[in-house]
């Protein structure tokens, strides 16, 4: 055996230890399958063996599946006429349950001595031992099934042992999110028997072997009662009536994993272990036949995990760190990016004009940690390490020795290029200049740079600590170290970077204008403001784009408008747009959530509601007659953010369609089932998101306009993925 | 075909739920009581009835297992008459009406009994489980959500404040009220006896004639809590998305009562009536069902009006009388709306909101009472139709001879 090793002890019981070779992380591959298969026989069969304890390499039992042996799987699916691949993916995909079931059914006690991560098909296979014992002096120790996180169900038993155990409640609160939870947290929950020290460890699961010859499952049990019943049980009716409404409230029907999930416990918890693994595993087909478990394994995972490694960086540099970094203007932004700096260890000059404004910035950090000990979750000393690391000044002085300096001014051209010959006469040569501008061309403001070479975009989104994508804008003498180094920034700082080139809102915010001129042109359209959001909502967009321009402030938009009115004219400003805005600040002095007052009225509880004065924009004729549909609506907004992202790739603004996918759903949310903007095209296939997109071009215009990259995609047949993939890409 | 006329229509008075008079009364005992009663108060020879069809919408426990055909055997009927139970939700008393005439009609029976039974203190509403409410591929699928939230919902679209249904409430109550002082009742309502004989209940005693705006206002909504915790408003958006938020105006004093009561309707041919020297009092003239959205759920009554006058070739102005269920005030206020119908000529002798709705039982018995009410009032044709659970709407038009 390649990725287990067998020892059997005097007592005659075996310890099979997981350790696959040359990996940090056990993966649960097709291959160590058939091995846990072929010593699960051993087991059964060898008379010497009395029961069996099953652990891992130290400090990592088994993180799950190995999500692109998946990929494999639907290459040979692919293959295959379409009538015979639902019996070919159920015979693949059951293979794991007849393994898992012939192992708690081995008839020798078999007890799980969990020492490490143990998530998804890694944690399905300790529930399928007769006892599972964790080490409780690893903090790093989780446990879960978070397969639904990237659109998958646990394939493996788990949807039928967990609820069995732990109750429908429980396991769908686990399940359903995706929750990877300490061991203490599953030990009360009662997935675990016990827990000790991991020096302990073995000895504790071998005693329990010894002393248990008959172990049976639970459920394997005459007397098993599901806890907290099942779906027609009194109390379990509550539970199953529930899950529904909650779960389509945070999924509106687009995550085909949670509902199967739900289906497999509802339908598997009313019949025997046996015949509940048969329907999980065919809800297991189903959802592998359908297009969101690839497209967000391969946005949300696969494509994600390689941009956090720092893919991006240019052949022939190599990664290096970033200890000291200077922020310069202590706003919500730059104090966003002193405390996500100062909690990854970096040391952090935060600088301001005034002394006090630099407080203000470090005096976020202090909240942020003063939180997190609240909640148990850091240390006093922890906390005041971390803000320790930053020092708040007014002084140019302290940055001598940085490795990089994030300028998060307010966005004026005149003072950016000021702070950046301020802060060149002081930093070392080979610093690297970021400017965290959204709108202004990075290729511009380094004109004010003597060392242009070394000044980068690095475009954070707000607020800089929940929100996870970074983008890098490459202007046109940004060096290949200078997008290295930042690299080695976004990715220290646990962030995920995509290295976009320079243009006028760079890659997400163009493409998220294009979502709120839509939400605008419906608006004018007539269509109810209520209807555009909800709409948007179904859709998968985490928020409408009425409330989207709230967020972002409505005379932010204002100005942008007056500057393009006075740059360009007033003819270059077209669309439906500028009249709302014009008017919602000229008129109203609705400037959004800042002011109370936006496209919602913002109430002091936190609530808000629609404005009713919106119908003013309306056309004069009123309410459009009958009200489009939401699957028209959701074709408006997502088309025509595809269609921008297509753009992007066809001017080369993005070139790797792994970094407009992920970019698309950690910059603006864009519809996480789709597995992003281009998985959105590629899914539909180019000839039929073109026909869509050009009946929306004849009926609305020119925002619908496709790309000849598009056309000549869809002549040939071909998706993002294969003309721009790279090999990696699943 | 046959014509099927109503020969007799009784009730049960109506029990509340809390410490109400009717809980140690058995459901069976309810059912068979009314088909004692219709058969004494007639003098009829039961072997002449060939059907005993009764609505019941919780049919377990002591509900399950047929209670019609349970009842029909304790009542002492005649071996030869069958029974069965039928659940259309809230219209189930209609539905067995219907399907007593329909039999006549057809010639499958010359005479049959239609009615209903709930004891809803006894066998709680929703005990009999069902897949709607918790199996996803219907309750997340389809958006399935329970009915105060279709009503809320009615409410929001269509315009009516809580002012509105709590001024519809007062007036449900104060007619009931009235009816009961003027004796209206006193021709079909039966009082329920013990096993000795005594009397347990003679009134309705859900009724609140008291009720004014000032203590409707103060009632919380009923629905609301539950909604914020599972999320059923929002699902119910993701149906009606040009709704933003749900104005959740019903309580427990503008929707209808739980109560348990039992109703029996005669049915029967011409040549059955002169068989048994009986006098038809009124004529089915007309009967339909109907499915409807089945999220909003209550909106089943408009279409199946629209469908039950068309079968009759009937409109709306030859309608003297209308009985639409009290389920929830926006039902009946939707229905007022959508057809221009003049509130003195809806739910006259008041309604579910003050007398209750035994679910399987209200059809029938509000069928009886516009019955009466038109033999007093010398009226002519009357519809009666209420809203059912599910998506669906039940009617029928009938017409004195």
């Amino acid at each position: 055996m390649k990725h287990f090793t067998l020892e059997i002890d005097k007592d005659g019981i075996a310890l099979i230890t997981f350790d696959s070779p040359n990996v940090t992380m056990n993966l649960l591959s097709t291959e160590a399958l058939q091995e846990i298969s072929e010593w699960t026989d051993e087991i059964a069969s060898n008379a010497a063996i009395t029961g069996a304890v099953i652990t891992g390499q130290p400090n990592a039992f088994c993180a799950g599946a190995d999500l692109s042996g998946l990929g494999a799987i639907f290459s040979e699916v692919e293959k295959l006429d379409r009538n015979e691949r639902a019996a070919f993916l159920y015979k693949e995909l059951f293979q794991i349950n007849e393994i898992f079931r012939k192992l708690e059914t081995c008839g020798k006690p078999v007890a799980a001595a969990i020492n490490g991560l143990a998530l998804g098909g890694g944690f399905e296979i300790t529930l399928a031992c007769h006892y599972r014992i964790a080490s409780n002096d690893n903090p790093k120790l989780k446990l879960g099934l978070p397969e639904a996180m990237v659109g998958v169900l646990p394939g493996g038993g788990g949807t039928q042992r967990m609820p069995r155990l732990i109750g429908a409640m429980n396991a769908f609160d686990l399940m359903l999110q995706g929750k990877m939870i300490n061991v203490e947290k599953a030990h009360t929950l009662g997935l675990l028997h016990d827990t000790c020290p991991a020096a302990e460890l073995i000895e504790k699961a071998k005693a329990w072997v010894k002393a248990n010859p008959e172990a049976k499952q639970p459920w394997d049990q005459d007397k098993y009662r599901i806890p907290g019943g099942g779906p027609y049980h009194p109390a379990g009716y509550q539970t199953f009536g529930a899950a529904s409404p909650m779960l389509r409230k945070n999924t509106y029907g687009n995550y085909p994993a949670q509902r199967y999930i739900l289906a497999s416990v509802y339908e598997g918890l009313q019949v025997d272990i046996d015949a509940g693994l048969r329907i999980e595993c065919r809800y297991f087909t189903k959802l592998m036949m359908r297009p969101e478990s690839r497209n967000m394994i391969r946005s949300i995972f696969l494509s994600k995990q390689s941009l956090d490694k720092g893919e991006a960086r240019p052949a022939g540099q190599s990664k290096g760190t970033i200890d000291k970094i200077a922020v310069i203007g202590a706003g919500f932004m730059g104090a966003g990016v002193a405390y996500v700096s100062a909690m990854s260890g970096i040391d952090v000059a935060i600088i301001d004009v005034d002394q006090a404004a630099a407080d203000k910035g470090k005096e976020f950090t202090a909240t942020e940690v003063a939180k997190r000990v609240g909640w148990g979750k850091m240390t006093q000393e922890k906390a005041d390490s971390i803000l320790n690391r930053i020092t708040a000044t007014t002084d140019y002085g302290v940055m001598g020795d940085v490795d990089l300096v994030v300028e998060a001014v307010f966005e004026s051209r005149e003072l950016k290029a000021k702070i950046t010959k301020m802060a060149e006469e002081v930093l070392p040569k080979t610093a690297i200049f970021g400017s965290n501008t959204s709108t202004l061309p990075i290729t511009g403001l380094a004109e004010a740079s003597q060392r242009p070479e070394n000044f980068i975009g690095i475009h954070f989104f707000s607020p800089v600590h929940k929100m996870m994508l970074v983008e890098l804008i490459v202007g046109e003498k940004t060096s290949d170290y200078a997008i290295s180094r930042a690299l080695d920034f976004v990715t220290r700082i646990k962030k995920t970077p995509i290295v976009v080139s320079d243009t006028r809102g760079f890659y997400a915010n163009r493409c998220v204008m294009r979502y709120i001129e839509q939400g605008m042109g419906l608006l004018s359209e007539g269509v109810k403001p209520a209807l555009i959001e909800n709409a948007a909502r179904m859709a998968g967009m985490p928020v409408g784009p009425l409330s989207l321009q709230d967020e972002v402030a409505i005379d932010l938009g204002y100005k942008i408008l007056k500057q393009t009115e006075e740059d360009l004219g007033a003819d270059a400003i077209k669309g439906p747009t500028a009249p709302i805005i014009r008017s919602m600040i000229e008129n109203h002095d609705r400037k959004g959530r800042k002011n109370s007052k936006g496209f919602y009225d913002y109430q002091p509880d936190g609530s808000k509601r629609l404005w009713p004065g919106l119908s003013e924009f309306a056309p004069k004729s009123g309410l459009a007659e009958p009200q489009v549909s939401p699957a028209y609506i959701k074709d408006r907004l997502l088309v025509a953010m595809a269609l921008e992202a297509a753009r992007c790739m066809e001017e080369g603004i993005v070139q790797d369609p792994r970094e407009a996918d992920v970019g698309s759903i950690l910059g603006w949310g864009f519809a996480p089932y789709t597995g992003g903007v281009l998985s959105y095209i590629d899914t539909m296939g180019a000839a039929v998101f073109v026909a869509r997109a050009d009946e929306l071009a004849a009926e609305t215009g020119s925002a619908y306009l496709v790309p000849e990259l598009l056309r000549d995609m869809a002549k040939n047949g071909e998706t993002f993925y294969g003309r721009f993939g790279t090999a990696k890409a699943a | 075909m046959t014509e099927a006329y109503i020969y007799d229509a009784i009730r049960t008075p109506r029990g509340k739920k809390k410490k109400g008079s009717l809980n140690e009364i058995t459901a069976l005992a309810l059912a068979s009581q009314q088909l004692q009663a219709i058969r004494d108060r007639n003098e009829l020879d039961t072997s002449l009835v060939d059907d005993v069809i009764m609505g019941c919408v919780t049919p377990i426990g002591e509900e399950g297992a047929n209670i019609a055909r349970t009842a029909v055997i304790e009542a002492g009927y005649a071996e030869t008459t069958a029974g069965y139970q039928i659940n259309r939700f809230c219209a189930s008393g209609l539905e067995a009406v219907n399907v007593a005439a329909a039999k006549v009609m057809c010639g499958e029976a010359d005479m049959a009994i239609g009615g209903g039974v709930e004891s809803m203190s006894r066998v709680p509403m929703g005990s009999d489980g069902g897949a709607m409410g918790v199996d996803p591929s219907i309750s997340f699928d389809h958006m399935i959500v329970p009915q105060g939230i279709g009503a809320d919902m009615i409410a929001t679209i269509y315009g009516f404040s809580r002012d509105d249904v709590d001024a519809y409430a007062v007036e449900s109550q104060k007619r009931s009220a009235q009816s009961w002082k003027e004796g209206r009742f006193a021709k079909s309502v039966v009082p329920v006896k013990d096993q000795l004989g005594l009397m347990i209940l003679d009134h309705d005693e859900h009724m609140r004639p008291g009720t004014d705006m000032q203590s409707l206002g103060g009632l919380n909504s009923a629905f609301k809590g539950l909604s914020d915790f599972v999320g059923f408003e929002n699902v119910a958006i993701q149906k009606y998305p040009e709704v933003e938020a749900i104005n959740f105006v019903h309580t427990g004093g503008n929707s209808s009562g739980i109560v348990d009561g039992a109703a029996a309707v005669l049915v029967g041919s011409k040549e059955a009536g002169i068989r048994t020297g009986l006098k038809p009092r009124a004529r089915i003239r007309a009967m339909a069902s109907i499915g409807s959205e089945p999220t909003i759920m209550l909106t089943g009554p408009v279409a199946v009006t629209e469908k039950v006058l068309k079968k009759a070739g009937m409109s709306i102005e030859d309608i003297d009388l209308f009985e639409l269920n009290e389920a929830f005030a926006s039902v009946v206020l939707r229905h007022m709306q959508a057809f221009n119908i003049d509130h003195a000529k809806m739910n006259v002798c008041g309604g579910a909101i003050a007398m209750g709705h035994p679910l399987g039982a209200t059809g029938a018995m509000v069928l009886g009472t516009v019955l009466d009410e038109l033999e007093r009032t010398g009226k002519s044709t009357a519809l009666v139709t209420l809203c059912v659970g599910g998506g669906m709407g039940t009617a029928t038009i009938i017409e004195r001879v």
